[in-house]
Protein backbone atom coordinates (compact mmCIF):
# COMPACT_ATOMS: atom_id res chain seq x y z
CA UNK A 1 0.00 0.00 0.00
CA UNK A 2 1.10 3.80 -0.93
CA UNK A 3 1.92 5.43 1.67
CA UNK A 4 3.32 8.40 -0.31
CA UNK A 5 2.23 8.71 -3.98
CA UNK A 6 4.10 11.02 -6.55
CA UNK A 7 2.45 11.18 -9.90
CA UNK A 8 4.38 13.31 -12.47
CA UNK A 9 4.80 16.36 -10.28
CA UNK A 10 6.74 19.08 -12.71
CA UNK A 11 7.52 22.42 -10.64
CA UNK A 12 8.78 25.98 -11.94
CA UNK A 13 10.71 28.75 -10.78
CA UNK A 14 9.81 31.45 -13.42
CA UNK A 15 10.60 29.60 -16.42
CA UNK A 16 13.47 27.81 -15.00
CA UNK A 17 11.92 24.13 -13.92
CA UNK A 18 12.84 22.64 -10.93
CA UNK A 19 11.29 19.05 -10.64
CA UNK A 20 10.40 17.72 -14.79
CA UNK A 21 7.73 15.12 -14.62
CA UNK A 22 8.87 12.96 -10.92
CA UNK A 23 6.95 10.21 -10.42
CA UNK A 24 7.84 7.74 -7.37
CA UNK A 25 6.19 5.98 -4.36
CA UNK A 26 7.30 4.93 -0.55
CA UNK A 27 5.20 1.69 0.45
CA UNK A 28 4.01 1.71 4.09
CA UNK A 29 7.30 0.70 6.06
CA UNK A 30 9.33 1.41 3.62
CA UNK A 31 12.42 3.39 3.91
CA UNK A 32 13.63 5.29 0.79
CA UNK A 33 16.76 7.38 0.26
CA UNK A 34 16.93 10.38 -2.18
CA UNK A 35 20.26 11.34 -3.48
CA UNK A 36 21.96 13.27 -5.79
CA UNK A 37 23.88 16.18 -6.76
CA UNK A 38 23.51 19.48 -5.31
CA UNK A 39 21.00 21.70 -7.11
CA UNK A 40 19.12 18.59 -8.38
CA UNK A 41 16.12 18.82 -6.92
CA UNK A 42 16.40 16.68 -4.30
CA UNK A 43 15.18 18.99 -1.61
CA UNK A 44 12.66 20.68 -3.73
CA UNK A 45 10.74 17.38 -4.34
CA UNK A 46 10.69 16.12 -0.79
CA UNK A 47 8.96 19.41 0.05
CA UNK A 48 6.37 19.01 -2.42
CA UNK A 49 5.39 15.66 -0.70
CA UNK A 50 3.47 18.04 2.15
CA UNK A 51 3.12 20.95 0.09
CA UNK A 52 5.48 23.19 1.80
CA UNK A 53 6.59 23.73 -2.02
CA UNK A 54 3.75 24.58 -4.50
CA UNK A 55 4.46 22.29 -7.27
CA UNK A 56 2.18 23.25 -10.54
CA UNK A 57 1.68 20.33 -12.41
CA UNK A 58 1.38 16.54 -11.07
CA UNK A 59 -0.09 14.58 -7.77
CA UNK A 60 1.10 13.62 -4.60
CA UNK A 61 -1.09 11.59 -2.43
CA UNK A 62 -0.41 10.74 1.24
CA UNK A 63 -2.00 7.89 2.55
CA UNK A 64 -5.16 8.50 -0.10
CA UNK A 65 -5.61 12.13 0.11
CA UNK A 66 -4.09 14.32 -2.49
CA UNK A 67 -2.28 17.08 -0.96
CA UNK A 68 -2.98 19.40 -4.01
CA UNK A 69 -6.53 18.58 -4.60
CA UNK A 70 -8.56 22.27 -3.66
CA UNK A 71 -10.57 20.54 -0.53
CA UNK A 72 -7.70 19.25 0.97
CA UNK A 73 -7.25 20.49 4.64
CA UNK A 74 -3.61 20.66 4.53
CA UNK A 75 -2.51 22.01 7.70
CA UNK A 76 -4.79 18.51 9.22
CA UNK A 77 -2.98 16.74 6.35
CA UNK A 78 0.86 17.93 7.29
CA UNK A 79 0.14 17.50 11.14
CA UNK A 80 0.45 13.24 10.11
CA UNK A 81 3.58 13.94 8.09
CA UNK A 82 6.82 14.25 10.73
CA UNK A 83 9.48 16.26 8.57
CA UNK A 84 12.96 16.98 10.06
CA UNK A 85 15.02 20.00 8.37
CA UNK A 86 18.59 20.50 7.21
CA UNK A 87 18.87 23.12 9.83
CA UNK A 88 17.10 21.95 12.69
CA UNK A 89 14.57 24.78 12.84
CA UNK A 90 13.67 24.26 16.62
CA UNK A 91 11.88 27.56 17.78
CA UNK A 92 14.57 29.35 19.35
CA UNK A 93 12.43 31.32 21.52
CA UNK A 94 10.14 28.12 22.89
CA UNK A 95 12.23 25.45 25.53
CA UNK A 96 12.95 22.13 24.45
CA UNK A 97 9.72 20.74 25.79
CA UNK A 98 7.52 22.96 24.63
CA UNK A 99 9.02 22.90 20.93
CA UNK A 100 7.83 18.61 21.51
CA UNK A 101 4.50 20.17 22.93
CA UNK A 102 3.52 23.42 21.25
CA UNK A 103 1.89 21.39 17.99
CA UNK A 104 0.70 18.35 20.16
CA UNK A 105 -1.43 20.97 22.08
CA UNK A 106 -2.33 23.46 19.73
CA UNK A 107 -2.82 21.19 16.27
CA UNK A 108 -3.45 17.71 18.24
CA UNK A 109 -5.31 19.35 21.27
CA UNK A 110 -3.85 17.26 23.29
CA UNK A 111 -4.04 18.78 27.02
CA UNK A 112 -0.58 20.09 28.29
CA UNK A 113 -0.15 17.23 30.75
CA UNK A 114 -0.80 14.29 27.83
CA UNK A 115 1.81 16.49 25.65
CA UNK A 116 4.58 16.53 28.65
CA UNK A 117 3.96 12.66 29.05
CA UNK A 118 4.46 12.35 25.64
CA UNK A 119 7.34 14.60 25.01
CA UNK A 120 9.20 13.53 28.32
CA UNK A 121 9.11 9.52 26.80
CA UNK A 122 10.76 10.75 23.26
CA UNK A 123 13.20 12.91 24.93
CA UNK A 124 14.05 9.95 26.34
CA UNK A 125 14.31 7.96 23.75
CA UNK A 126 16.27 10.27 21.91
CA UNK A 127 18.90 10.24 24.69
CA UNK A 128 18.15 14.34 25.83
CA UNK A 129 15.70 13.85 28.74
CA UNK A 130 17.98 16.48 31.31
CA UNK A 131 17.66 19.10 28.26
CA UNK A 132 14.21 19.30 28.47
CA UNK A 133 13.81 22.81 30.36
CA UNK A 134 17.25 24.34 27.96
CA UNK A 135 16.33 26.39 25.15
CA UNK A 136 18.06 24.90 20.98
CA UNK A 137 20.68 27.65 21.49
CA UNK A 138 22.82 25.67 24.42
CA UNK A 139 22.62 22.55 22.40
CA UNK A 140 24.95 21.61 19.94
CA UNK A 141 23.53 20.73 16.54
CA UNK A 142 23.16 16.81 16.86
CA UNK A 143 21.41 17.24 20.09
CA UNK A 144 19.20 19.86 18.00
CA UNK A 145 18.52 18.06 15.19
CA UNK A 146 17.67 14.74 17.68
CA UNK A 147 15.07 17.28 19.48
CA UNK A 148 13.72 18.19 15.87
CA UNK A 149 13.24 14.14 15.11
CA UNK A 150 11.35 14.17 18.70
CA UNK A 151 9.07 16.92 18.07
CA UNK A 152 8.17 15.14 14.63
CA UNK A 153 7.28 12.33 16.12
CA UNK A 154 5.43 13.57 19.29
CA UNK A 155 2.56 14.26 16.29
CA UNK A 156 2.68 10.55 15.46
CA UNK A 157 3.17 10.56 12.14
CA UNK A 158 1.86 8.29 9.55
CA UNK A 159 5.30 8.53 7.79
CA UNK A 160 8.58 10.76 8.10
CA UNK A 161 10.23 12.98 5.67
CA UNK A 162 13.92 14.13 6.11
CA UNK A 163 15.58 16.52 4.63
CA UNK A 164 19.95 16.66 4.63
CA UNK A 165 18.93 15.49 8.40
CA UNK A 166 22.98 15.13 8.99
CA UNK A 167 24.32 17.69 6.74
CA UNK A 168 24.92 20.68 8.66
CA UNK A 169 25.87 18.78 11.33
CA UNK A 170 29.69 18.49 12.25
CA UNK A 171 31.21 15.09 11.61
CA UNK A 172 31.47 14.04 15.45
CA UNK A 173 27.49 14.53 15.95
CA UNK A 174 26.49 12.42 12.79
CA UNK A 175 26.03 8.95 13.91
CA UNK A 176 24.31 10.05 17.14
CA UNK A 177 21.54 11.34 14.85
CA UNK A 178 21.95 8.36 12.25
CA UNK A 179 21.56 6.34 15.34
CA UNK A 180 18.05 7.73 16.27
CA UNK A 181 17.07 7.30 12.04
CA UNK A 182 18.37 3.90 12.13
CA UNK A 183 16.05 2.64 14.97
CA UNK A 184 13.31 4.29 13.71
CA UNK A 185 13.31 2.60 10.36
CA UNK A 186 13.89 -1.03 12.02
CA UNK A 187 10.82 -0.17 14.03
CA UNK A 188 8.85 0.00 10.62
CA UNK A 189 8.58 4.01 10.26
CA UNK A 190 7.85 4.97 6.90
CA UNK A 191 10.44 7.26 5.77
CA UNK A 192 11.61 9.64 2.49
CA UNK A 193 15.13 10.57 3.56
CA UNK A 194 16.96 12.76 1.31
CA UNK A 195 20.71 11.97 2.46
CA UNK A 196 23.97 11.30 0.99
CA UNK A 197 24.83 9.35 3.95
CA UNK A 198 25.33 6.23 1.67
CA UNK A 199 25.99 3.70 4.93
CA UNK A 200 22.73 4.64 6.29
CA UNK A 201 21.25 3.89 2.67
CA UNK A 202 22.88 0.60 2.53
CA UNK A 203 21.93 -0.29 6.29
CA UNK A 204 17.95 0.23 6.26
CA UNK A 205 17.06 1.51 2.83
CA UNK A 206 14.92 -0.54 0.64
CA UNK A 207 15.34 1.92 -2.70
CA UNK A 208 17.51 4.41 -3.28
CA UNK A 209 16.11 7.39 -6.15
CA UNK A 210 19.22 9.28 -7.83
CA UNK A 211 17.80 12.79 -9.16
CA UNK A 212 20.11 14.81 -10.99
CA UNK A 213 18.74 18.04 -12.37
CA UNK A 214 15.20 17.89 -11.78
CA UNK A 215 14.67 14.47 -13.11
CA UNK A 216 14.40 10.99 -11.15
CA UNK A 217 17.31 9.26 -12.91
CA UNK A 218 17.67 6.19 -11.18
CA UNK A 219 14.64 4.38 -8.54
CA UNK A 220 16.11 1.16 -7.66
CA UNK A 221 16.37 -1.00 -5.23
CA UNK A 222 19.19 -0.61 -2.48
CA UNK A 223 21.38 -3.80 -4.17
CA UNK A 224 20.84 -2.86 -7.62
CA UNK A 225 21.59 0.93 -7.16
CA UNK A 226 24.74 0.04 -5.33
CA UNK A 227 25.76 -3.08 -7.26
CA UNK A 228 25.36 -1.59 -10.68
CA UNK A 229 23.67 1.68 -11.54
CA UNK A 230 22.11 1.76 -15.00
CA UNK A 231 23.14 5.44 -15.74
CA UNK A 232 25.78 6.88 -16.13
CA UNK A 233 25.24 9.90 -14.02
CA UNK A 234 24.57 7.77 -11.11
CA UNK A 235 27.72 5.64 -11.27
CA UNK A 236 29.66 9.21 -11.53
CA UNK A 237 28.10 10.59 -8.21
CA UNK A 238 28.34 6.92 -6.28
CA UNK A 239 32.22 7.44 -7.16
CA UNK A 240 32.59 10.72 -6.30
CA UNK A 241 30.88 10.50 -2.92
CA UNK A 242 32.41 6.75 -2.17
CA UNK A 243 36.07 7.35 -2.98
CA UNK A 244 37.57 9.72 -1.16
CA UNK B 1 20.76 89.77 30.33
CA UNK B 2 19.58 88.65 33.59
CA UNK B 3 20.62 86.49 35.32
CA UNK B 4 19.18 82.54 35.53
CA UNK B 5 16.74 82.16 38.08
CA UNK B 6 15.17 79.20 38.81
CA UNK B 7 14.05 79.36 42.54
CA UNK B 8 10.38 78.83 41.17
CA UNK B 9 11.42 75.73 40.59
CA UNK B 10 9.83 73.40 43.68
CA UNK B 11 7.37 70.67 44.71
CA UNK B 12 4.37 72.85 44.66
CA UNK B 13 4.90 73.72 41.20
CA UNK B 14 5.42 70.38 40.03
CA UNK B 15 2.41 69.37 41.40
CA UNK B 16 0.12 72.64 40.20
CA UNK B 17 1.80 72.92 36.79
CA UNK B 18 3.87 69.81 35.59
CA UNK B 19 2.34 66.49 37.06
CA UNK B 20 -0.86 66.37 34.61
CA UNK B 21 1.08 67.44 31.32
CA UNK B 22 3.66 64.59 32.34
CA UNK B 23 0.76 62.41 32.76
CA UNK B 24 -0.62 63.11 29.66
CA UNK B 25 2.89 62.84 27.89
CA UNK B 26 3.71 59.48 29.15
CA UNK B 27 0.31 58.10 28.52
CA UNK B 28 0.12 59.43 25.11
CA UNK B 29 3.34 57.79 24.64
CA UNK B 30 2.55 54.22 25.76
CA UNK B 31 -1.32 53.94 23.85
CA UNK B 32 0.32 55.21 20.69
CA UNK B 33 3.25 52.78 20.81
CA UNK B 34 0.28 49.24 22.23
CA UNK B 35 -1.29 50.95 19.25
CA UNK B 36 0.84 51.83 16.89
CA UNK B 37 2.79 48.62 17.29
CA UNK B 38 -0.58 46.42 16.86
CA UNK B 39 -1.64 48.03 13.71
CA UNK B 40 1.50 48.11 12.21
CA UNK B 41 2.06 44.66 12.74
CA UNK B 42 -1.12 44.40 10.68
CA UNK B 43 0.28 46.33 8.48
CA UNK B 44 3.30 44.70 8.33
CA UNK B 45 1.51 41.52 7.73
CA UNK B 46 -0.53 42.64 4.84
CA UNK B 47 1.90 43.81 3.12
CA UNK B 48 3.62 40.68 3.47
CA UNK B 49 0.58 38.42 2.49
CA UNK B 50 1.57 38.41 -1.01
CA UNK B 51 -1.98 39.56 -2.05
CA UNK B 52 -2.00 42.62 -3.73
CA UNK B 53 -5.56 43.47 -2.38
CA UNK B 54 -3.97 43.57 0.72
CA UNK B 55 -0.47 44.32 0.64
CA UNK B 56 -0.95 48.08 -1.77
CA UNK B 57 -3.41 49.62 0.28
CA UNK B 58 -1.01 49.16 3.17
CA UNK B 59 1.73 50.27 1.21
CA UNK B 60 -0.35 52.81 0.16
CA UNK B 61 -1.35 53.94 3.95
CA UNK B 62 2.51 53.86 5.44
CA UNK B 63 4.38 55.63 2.67
CA UNK B 64 1.88 58.78 2.96
CA UNK B 65 2.00 58.57 7.12
CA UNK B 66 6.32 58.41 6.85
CA UNK B 67 6.16 61.33 3.88
CA UNK B 68 4.24 63.97 5.41
CA UNK B 69 5.09 66.14 8.85
CA UNK B 70 3.53 64.79 12.00
CA UNK B 71 2.01 68.18 13.55
CA UNK B 72 0.42 68.65 9.87
CA UNK B 73 -1.75 65.27 10.40
CA UNK B 74 -2.11 66.29 13.92
CA UNK B 75 -3.78 69.60 12.91
CA UNK B 76 -5.59 68.19 10.36
CA UNK B 77 -7.27 65.16 12.17
CA UNK B 78 -8.18 67.93 14.83
CA UNK B 79 -10.09 69.93 12.31
CA UNK B 80 -11.39 66.83 10.36
CA UNK B 81 -13.24 65.46 13.14
CA UNK B 82 -15.51 67.71 13.88
CA UNK B 83 -16.01 68.72 9.89
CA UNK B 84 -17.25 65.14 9.55
CA UNK B 85 -19.17 64.26 12.69
CA UNK B 86 -20.11 68.02 13.44
CA UNK B 87 -18.74 68.00 16.96
CA UNK B 88 -15.33 68.20 18.39
CA UNK B 89 -13.12 65.30 20.24
CA UNK B 90 -11.18 67.07 22.43
CA UNK B 91 -7.66 67.98 21.85
CA UNK B 92 -6.69 64.38 24.08
CA UNK B 93 -7.99 62.02 22.40
CA UNK B 94 -7.49 63.94 18.96
CA UNK B 95 -4.08 63.69 20.04
CA UNK B 96 -3.87 59.81 21.08
CA UNK B 97 -6.00 58.96 18.00
CA UNK B 98 -3.44 60.86 15.57
CA UNK B 99 -0.39 59.09 17.35
CA UNK B 100 -1.58 55.92 17.36
CA UNK B 101 -2.39 56.25 13.61
CA UNK B 102 0.99 57.96 12.37
CA UNK B 103 2.86 55.55 14.58
CA UNK B 104 1.67 52.75 13.12
CA UNK B 105 3.33 53.49 9.86
CA UNK B 106 6.80 53.87 11.61
CA UNK B 107 6.67 50.37 13.77
CA UNK B 108 4.91 48.83 10.27
CA UNK B 109 8.17 48.92 8.83
CA UNK B 110 10.39 47.47 11.82
CA UNK B 111 7.96 44.88 12.22
CA UNK B 112 7.73 43.87 8.56
CA UNK B 113 12.20 44.25 9.01
CA UNK B 114 11.19 41.97 11.89
CA UNK B 115 9.34 39.29 9.92
CA UNK B 116 11.92 39.33 7.38
CA UNK B 117 14.86 38.85 9.99
CA UNK B 118 13.18 35.17 10.77
CA UNK B 119 14.29 32.90 8.15
CA UNK B 120 11.73 31.22 6.06
CA UNK B 121 12.47 27.44 7.81
CA UNK B 122 11.14 28.77 10.52
CA UNK B 123 7.33 29.31 8.82
CA UNK B 124 8.10 25.96 7.27
CA UNK B 125 8.72 23.73 10.74
CA UNK B 126 5.34 25.98 11.71
CA UNK B 127 3.73 24.43 8.76
CA UNK B 128 4.87 21.23 8.39
CA UNK B 129 3.64 20.42 12.36
CA UNK B 130 0.10 21.36 10.79
CA UNK B 131 -0.02 25.18 12.55
CA UNK B 132 -2.14 27.17 10.51
CA UNK B 133 -0.70 30.71 8.84
CA UNK B 134 -2.01 32.76 11.96
CA UNK B 135 -1.22 29.92 14.47
CA UNK B 136 2.78 30.09 12.48
CA UNK B 137 2.45 34.17 12.87
CA UNK B 138 1.35 34.38 16.17
CA UNK B 139 3.03 31.41 17.78
CA UNK B 140 6.53 31.37 15.78
CA UNK B 141 7.34 33.92 13.78
CA UNK B 142 6.07 37.57 15.44
CA UNK B 143 7.54 36.24 18.75
CA UNK B 144 10.83 35.79 16.94
CA UNK B 145 10.09 39.14 14.90
CA UNK B 146 9.09 41.16 18.21
CA UNK B 147 12.36 39.97 20.19
CA UNK B 148 14.82 40.91 17.33
CA UNK B 149 13.26 44.15 16.40
CA UNK B 150 12.80 45.43 20.12
CA UNK B 151 15.84 47.63 20.70
CA UNK B 152 14.56 49.37 17.34
CA UNK B 153 10.85 49.80 18.78
CA UNK B 154 12.49 51.18 21.48
CA UNK B 155 14.32 53.89 19.93
CA UNK B 156 10.77 55.01 17.68
CA UNK B 157 9.32 54.68 21.58
CA UNK B 158 11.43 57.57 22.55
CA UNK B 159 11.30 59.70 19.21
CA UNK B 160 7.71 59.40 19.62
CA UNK B 161 7.90 60.52 23.38
CA UNK B 162 9.94 63.72 22.25
CA UNK B 163 7.40 64.38 19.30
CA UNK B 164 4.45 64.37 21.69
CA UNK B 165 5.17 67.90 22.73
CA UNK B 166 3.84 68.83 18.94
CA UNK B 167 0.25 68.55 20.47
CA UNK B 168 0.99 71.96 21.43
CA UNK B 169 -0.30 72.73 17.88
CA UNK B 170 -4.20 72.16 19.30
CA UNK B 171 -3.55 73.25 22.69
CA UNK B 172 -3.42 69.93 24.76
CA UNK B 173 -1.63 69.91 27.72
CA UNK B 174 1.48 67.80 27.45
CA UNK B 175 4.99 68.14 29.89
CA UNK B 176 6.04 70.93 27.97
CA UNK B 177 2.70 72.91 27.66
CA UNK B 178 3.48 72.68 31.80
CA UNK B 179 6.75 74.09 31.60
CA UNK B 180 5.89 76.84 29.29
CA UNK B 181 2.76 77.46 31.47
CA UNK B 182 4.62 77.31 34.65
CA UNK B 183 7.16 79.65 33.09
CA UNK B 184 4.41 82.19 32.10
CA UNK B 185 3.03 82.12 35.62
CA UNK B 186 6.37 82.95 37.19
CA UNK B 187 7.25 85.28 34.37
CA UNK B 188 10.47 83.17 33.89
CA UNK B 189 10.30 81.62 30.25
CA UNK B 190 14.09 80.78 29.57
CA UNK B 191 14.62 78.82 32.50
CA UNK B 192 11.39 77.10 32.30
CA UNK B 193 12.33 76.15 28.83
CA UNK B 194 15.79 75.07 29.94
CA UNK B 195 14.45 72.97 32.92
CA UNK B 196 12.17 70.93 30.45
CA UNK B 197 15.23 70.70 27.78
CA UNK B 198 16.93 68.59 31.18
CA UNK B 199 13.62 67.18 32.35
CA UNK B 200 13.01 65.79 28.91
CA UNK B 201 17.00 64.96 28.26
CA UNK B 202 16.75 62.61 31.19
CA UNK B 203 14.30 60.03 30.18
CA UNK B 204 15.31 59.78 27.14
CA UNK B 205 18.81 59.38 27.63
CA UNK B 206 18.11 57.06 30.34
CA UNK B 207 15.94 54.92 28.20
CA UNK B 208 18.31 54.85 25.29
CA UNK B 209 20.65 53.67 27.74
CA UNK B 210 18.23 50.69 28.95
CA UNK B 211 17.60 50.14 24.60
CA UNK B 212 21.74 49.65 24.56
CA UNK B 213 22.37 46.85 27.17
CA UNK B 214 19.01 45.18 25.85
CA UNK B 215 20.86 45.21 22.40
CA UNK B 216 24.04 43.78 24.36
CA UNK B 217 21.75 41.17 26.05
CA UNK B 218 19.85 39.82 22.63
CA UNK B 219 23.19 39.83 20.89
CA UNK B 220 24.56 37.34 23.40
CA UNK B 221 20.99 35.20 22.90
CA UNK B 222 21.02 34.94 19.42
Amino acid sequence: MAMIEMKNVSKWYGSFQVLKDCSTRVDKGEVVVVCGPSGSGKSTLIKCVNALEPFQQGEVVIDGISVGAPGTDLPKLRARVGMVFQHFELFPHLSIMENLTLGQIRVLRRSEEEARDKGVKLLERVGLKEQAQKFPGQLSGGQQQRVAIARALAMDPLCMLFDEPTSALDPEMINEVLDVMVELALEGMTMMCVSHEMGFARKVAKRVIFMDQGEIVEDAPKEDFFGKPRSERAQQFLSKILHH
Amino acid sequence: MGALDISFFNADLVSKFLWNGFVFSIQLTLVAMAGGILIGTLLALMRLSGRAWLALPAAAYVNTMRSVPLVMVILWFFLLIPFVTGRPLGAEWSAIITFTLFEAAYYSEIMRAGIQSVSRGQVHAGNALGLSYAQTMRLIILPQAFRNMLPVLLTQTIILFQDTSLVYAIGAYDLLKGFETAGKNFNRPVEAYLLAAAVYFVICYSLSSVVKQLQAKIAIVR
